[in-house]
């Protein structure tokens, strides 16, 4: 018997982070048994409500009322406490320990840990909910949706009568995104109440009830699914029917100014990560790398950064070798570089103006002093090109994301690269900024230069590139036209459920 | 009825505060051992901070303990913005000693304008030296620096140890002292009178170079930049494993310059215990400063009153002289403390309006 | 057997004592994901509080509680700066070093005045289970700190690997993130690691001045706490590997004394620096495969 009460209510949450409004007044209700939707840009406030709610963050002002009660939530224990189990996007698995052990983690039960004995609970009541996972793995054998399966068992070991998902298809291939919902489906039908974050409206429409959407981290309304449809979605979530930039037809290609040959490279473990890996790229084209991530692209991008230096193939820029060149001979050859993770790019305590200078420190040096007035020239003339919002001495920690990437940009960009390496340059970026870097790649592509996009946001690939190659365990496994791409086939590249014959690039 | 603690950043007119409050607190922390030794902490005090400065002497006296400070504090500061953890500044100063014992007794057939530079030359060798393994094992090994450099301070104990008992015996005297560095090779006095020598200016210059290297030169940059993240330096181009063991071997150097000094202007032969720890308060200082070479000019005077000041209250009182390396200590802890209390702001909030 | 081996193999037990302790109580701080320097401090104040405590109550084994309890306060107040206010750990460790050394000094002189000789203490006997057995009489002839020591080792294996608490502490200092969203308090066990870590940092101080040497003097620790740290590194953090760590290290500094006196024509100071040499040596070949718990050196804060 479902009780005629919401499971969650949460009333009027505001939280604020220094300057910014995350959350404005939010109200935010659950009923038994549903799926709903929080759906919303990046940076909308999504995840920020659902910490609030699993206790990982504390709202300024507002309530929370579970199962009818008031609920003071002030640690993920509270909530674990009230039935409220949430998986990240970043899971919170540690990887040195196994499953069992990871699933065991911080449940009451005496001092004495028996492993024999946990184990078999777990087994049991993987099998009970009817969920496949081996309990002696260890987590860190296991790759991504055996990870995320781990994390919504450990929720539901925990007698989690709500579960909080954020974003949970962002790591997941289109095959893997079907069992996940089969799966929802039939833990909703013994009565779990999900919360599911998203931007994806497809994905929304397709498994939820209830669809509330955050904008700017107001709540701009909750819709029933039946009553709605994608466009009016999109418009309560951005303010606008369409969005995005996208790539303007098919360019005249030259030459290829970017090729890779049989790329072989060891992670930080030593196993091979990057195995064999072959692609080139044009001069005027994008080439998109898709693919899950894991998959190889954080090597692969490392690899062409300079970062990490592979033990076998070749890496050529405009016909000379840079296989084993440093970052600054790689920034000196014409390569253009934005790293995976903004803040691994730019070193946050040191100025906006000494973070744009540092990859070209050469040219604002003479004898080995710093020349302080070049370099400030240099920060004012790219904060105006780039309209990043901050001054030369700005610590370039304090900039939001998207003028931080922008800053990255104007430093990659600025002395006109004829290859331009960018890795997943919009995540975390609002729509805006979003654009933006979109928009400065598309640019470069159109002034020549040959642009390599690894992304893991399949619409971005689709957007913006001319070619698309799939990444799947270290190697390519099929080059694609931008025209002969649809979404179920790269899923299936992506899932390593089926190669293409070399022959298919072009 | 609750404590709230916010992260609040704290204004830019807090940050120099710090240190006085720190000193303030520290000054009530450690009042307890004071009564515990029998007298009165507010006359302790003023014999530990008032009475040295009111004396000539040990007014200049502070300089004197000031000036191996400067030195280890600016090896320490140069090491630590560079993200290499030197913690063997004292061991490096030992070399930098024993180089100067080895020198002064070979250089004094040379004028003194030509020997006090080669002292200073051949110190700051020998501390580079001694610091040479461990950067080596870092930059090419990834081997922790930490413990490295920690456990070389032990050993080269040992090597004094040899030296003086050994093949540098006080021949007529059998004391385990190195025989007398010459008298051309002696640091010489800046004030008459007093203990002050020409160390004090070389520590000055010395800090005037690194405050010019960290804030003028591309070094500096690529130190700053490898100190405050690693990754991102590495890939904007900075030579991060190159970068630090620069910055280590010529931390190395600069501490050995310190061991130079406190032969060549003190004790004008080496023996044991010739540092009793200027290396570990290297690091006291280095914080106190927050990596800054103005703060360790600063910090280094501090430290030099503290200890000065022990010995006043130990002669005045009767309270231990250990008492100065407690409350050096317990300035750095609540130093680094304050150092992150800053950023927050607790208030008392009434009621129940509680999220 | 000949006597020299048989002496040999009694001594290394014998030094490798405080390692064992010492290594193992490091060993609970950093799996926690702290580094504490503090630990040659700890030892240090360890060994006076142990001293004096057995000297004013007659006890030694009221000396050896006094010194874990010393050792445990010492690393709540680790606790506080490194997990609480999550201050940098090596200076922070540093830092309470200088503390407890300049600390037990003061104290000491407060207490003992100027001594020309150290004051000493009727020190614990060895226990000699086997009595005049050939061979493994000599052997087993050890103080009861040292059996004690020999059979932490496998407890705190037991601790680490089959209590909850100790996947707590393998959590905290692998993923603190991970430990805090499955409802682990990160704070309180660090904080429960750095104390129990550091009580045994104590005991190995203890067992210095209450059984090796019976007396306290300024150089009665000598680095082996930063030995310790060296140990765990070539141990690979696990309490099995680091006992033969000590041993090892035992080994080398038992033979240094057995080799001072054979008449070898070499300075003795050579052989002491011997075992730090061999250290430094054991990291560079084990410190490459090192693998640091993922979340040492990191504060956490959960905004």
């Amino acid at each position: 018997m479902i009780p005629l009460m919401h499971a969650i209510e949460m009333r009027s949450v505001t939280k604020r982070f220094g300057a910014l409004l995350a959350n404005d007044n939010v109200n935010f209700d659950l009923a038994p048994g549903e799926i709903h939707a929080l759906l919303g840009e990046n940076g909308a406030g999504k995840t920020t409500l659902m910490r609030i709610l699993y206790g990982l963050y504390r709202a300024d002002s507002g309530e929370i009322v579970v199962g009818g009660q008031p609920a003071h939530i002030a640690s993920p224990k509270d909530a674990i406490g009230l039935g409220i189990g949430m998986v990240t996007q970043h899971f919170t698995l540690v990887p040195t320990l196994t499953v069992t052990e990871n699933v065991s983690l911080g449940q009451a039960g005496g001092l004495a840990f028996d492993p024999k004995a946990a184990r078999q609970k777990v087994a049991d009541s993987a099998a009970r909910f009817g969920i496949e996972i081996n309990p002696d793995a260890l987590v860190r054998h296991l790759s991504v949706g055996e990870r995320q399966r781990v994390e919504i068992f450990k929720a539901l070991y925990r007698n989690a009568r709500v579960l909080i998902l954020d974003e949970p298809t962002a790591v997941l291939v289109p095959q893997e995104v079907d069992v996940l919902f089969e799966t929802l489906r039939r833990l909703q039908s013994e009565g779990l109440s999900v919360i599911f974050i998203s931007h994806k409206l497809n994905e929304v429409m397709a498994v939820c009830q209830r669809i509330t959407v955050l904008r700017g981290g107001r709540a701009a309304g909750t819709v029933n699914k039946s009553a709605t449809t994608q466009k009016e979605l999109a418009r309560m979530m951005v303010g606008r029917e369409t969005f995005g930039v996208t790539k303007e037809g098919a360019r005249a290609q030259g030459e290829p100014l970017l090729r890779v040959d049989g790329l072989l490279v060891l992670d930080k473990k030593g196993w091979p990560a990057l195995k064999g890996l072959s692609f080139d790229v044009r001069a005027g084209e994008v080439l998109g790398i898709a693919g899950v991530s894991g998959n190889g692209q954080t090597e692969l991008t490392q690899a062409l950064a300079g970062t990490l230096k592979p033990k076998a193939g070749n890496l050529r820029v405009g016909g000379r070798n840079l296989t084993h060149a440093s970052p600054s001979q790689l920034a000196a050859a014409g390569v253009g570089r934005i790293p995976e993770d903004r803040h691994e790019g730019v070193v946050g305590e040191l100025t906006v103006a000494e973070n744009l200078a540092l990859e070209n420190l050469q040219d604002f040096t003479a004898n080995g002093m710093l020349d302080h007035r070049r370099i400030r020239e240099n920060a004012e003339k790219l904060i105006a090109e780039y309209q990043i919002k901050a001054a030369p001495t700005t610590r370039i920690r304090a900039l939001s994301g998207g003028n931080m990437q922008k800053a990255i940009l104007a430093r990659a960009l600025s002395r006109k690269p004829q290859v331009v390496i960018a890795a997943q340059p919009t995540r975390g970026l609002d729509v805006g900024a979003t654009d933006y870097v979109r928009g400065k790649l598309l640019e470069q592509r159109d002034r020549g230069a040959a642009v390599l996009l690894i992304s893991e946001d399949l619409d971005e690939i689709l957007a913006l590139s001319d070619r698309i190659a799939v990444i799947y365990e270290g190697r390519i496994v099929g080059i694609l036209r931008a025209g002969e791409a649809d979404a179920e086939l790269l899923g299936l590249l992506m899932s390593g459920a089926k190669e293409m014959a070399d022959g298919i690039k072009d | 009825m609750g404590l709230k603690i916010e992260r609040v950043p704290a204004p830019v007119w807090v940050r120099p505060l710090i240190p006085i409050i720190a000193v303030v607190v520290t000054f009530i922390l450690t009042a307890v051992l004071v009564v515990w030794a029998g007298a009165n902490p507010l006359e302790a005090y003023y014999h530990f901070l008032i009475a040295p400065l009111s004396s000539r002497m040990s007014v200049l006296e502070i300089l004197v303990k000031a000036t191996p400070l400067l030195l280890t504090g600016a090896a320490v500061t140069f090491a630590f913005s560079s993200g290499y953890w030197n913690i063997g500044a004292e061991g490096q100063l030992y070399a930098g000693a024993v180089a100067a014992a080895w020198l002064g007794t070979l250089l004094g057939g040379l004028p003194s304008f030509a020997a006090i530079p080669l002292m200073i030359v051949g110190g700051f060798a020998a501390g580079m030296l001694w610091a040479l393994t461990p950067a080596l094992l870092r930059v090419k090994l990834s081997v922790d620096e930490v413990v490295t450099t920690l456990l070389l301070n032990t050993v080269v104990l040992f090597v004094i140890s040899f030296l003086l008992n050994g093949p540098w015996r006080d021949p007529v005297s059998g004391w385990p002292q190195s025989p007398q560095i010459a008298e051309s090779t002696v640091f010489f006095k800046l004030i008459p009178r007093s203990r002050v020598h020409v160390g004090l200016i070389v520590a000055a210059i010395t800090l005037i170079v690194v405050w010019f290297i960290m804030s003028r030169a591309a070094l500096g940059l690529r130190m700053r930049a490898a100190g405050l993240g690693q990754n991102a330096a590495r890939f904007a181009g900075v030579n991060v494993e190159r970068t630090m063991l620069a910055a280590a071997l010529i931390s190395g150097g600069i501490a050995g310059i310190a061991g130079v000094g406190e032969v060549a202007g003190i004790h004008f032969h080496l023996i044991e215990g010739i540092s009793p720890g200027y290396g570990y308060t290297g690091i006291i200082i280095a914080t106190l400063s927050g990596l800054d070479p103005l703060g360790v000019a600063l910090a280094a005077l501090f430290i030099g009153l503290i200890d000065t000041g022990a010995q006043t209250v130990s002669r005045a009182l009767g309270v231990p002289a250990y008492l100065g390396d407690v409350v050096q200590a317990a300035l750095l802890l609540t130093t680094l403390g304050m150092f992150v209390l800053q950023n927050y702001r607790v208030t008392l909030v009434r009621g129940e309006k509680r999220a | 057997m000949d006597i020299f081996l048989i002496g040999l193999i009694a001594a290394t037990l014998r030094v490798a004592t405080p390692l064992i302790l010492g290594t193992l109580g490091e060993l609970f701080c950093e799996r926690a994901g702290i580094l504490n320097l503090g630990i040659e401090g700890i030892m240090f104040f360890g060994a006076f509080v142990g001293f004096v405590v057995a000297g004013a109550s007659g006890s030694l084994w009221l000396g050896v509680l006094a010194a874990i309890l010393a050792g445990a306060l010492a690393g709540l107040l680790m606790a506080f700066l490194a997990v609480q206010l999550g201050v940098n750990q090596h200076v922070s460790g540093l830092g309470i070093t200088l503390l407890l050394t300049g600390f037990s000094l003061f104290s000491f002189r407060l207490v003992f005045g100027e001594p020309r000789v150290p004051p000493s203490i009727d020190p614990f006997s060895r226990l000699s289970p086997l009595g005049e057995t050939p061979i493994l009489g000599p052997i087993f002839e050890q103080y009861a700190l040292t059996y004690i020591a020999l059979a932490i080792v496998p407890l705190v294996w037991w601790a680490l690997y089959r209590t909850s608490f100790g996947l707590q502490i393998r959590a905290v200092g692998e993923n603190p993130e991970a430990a805090d969203a499955a409802g682990v308090s990160v704070y309180r066990v660090r904080y429960a690691a750095l104390m129990i870590g550091s009580g045994l940092m104590g005991a190995a101080g203890a067992f210095l001045s209450l059984a090796q040497l019976g007396a306290f003097t300024y150089g009665i620790i000598a680095g082996r706490g930063w030995v310790c740290i060296a140990l765990i590194i070539f141990g690979n953090w696990e309490p099995i590997k680091v006992l033969w760590g000590a041993l090892l290290f035992g080994g080398v500094f038992a033979l240094q004394l057995r080799l001072q006196t054979s008449g070898l024509q070499l300075p003795y100071e050579v052989f002491l620096a011997l075992p730090y040499l061999v250290t430094i040596a054991a990291l560079t070949v084990a410190g490459r495969n090192a693998s640091y718990p993922a979340a040492l050196l990191k504060p956490y804060k959960r905004e």
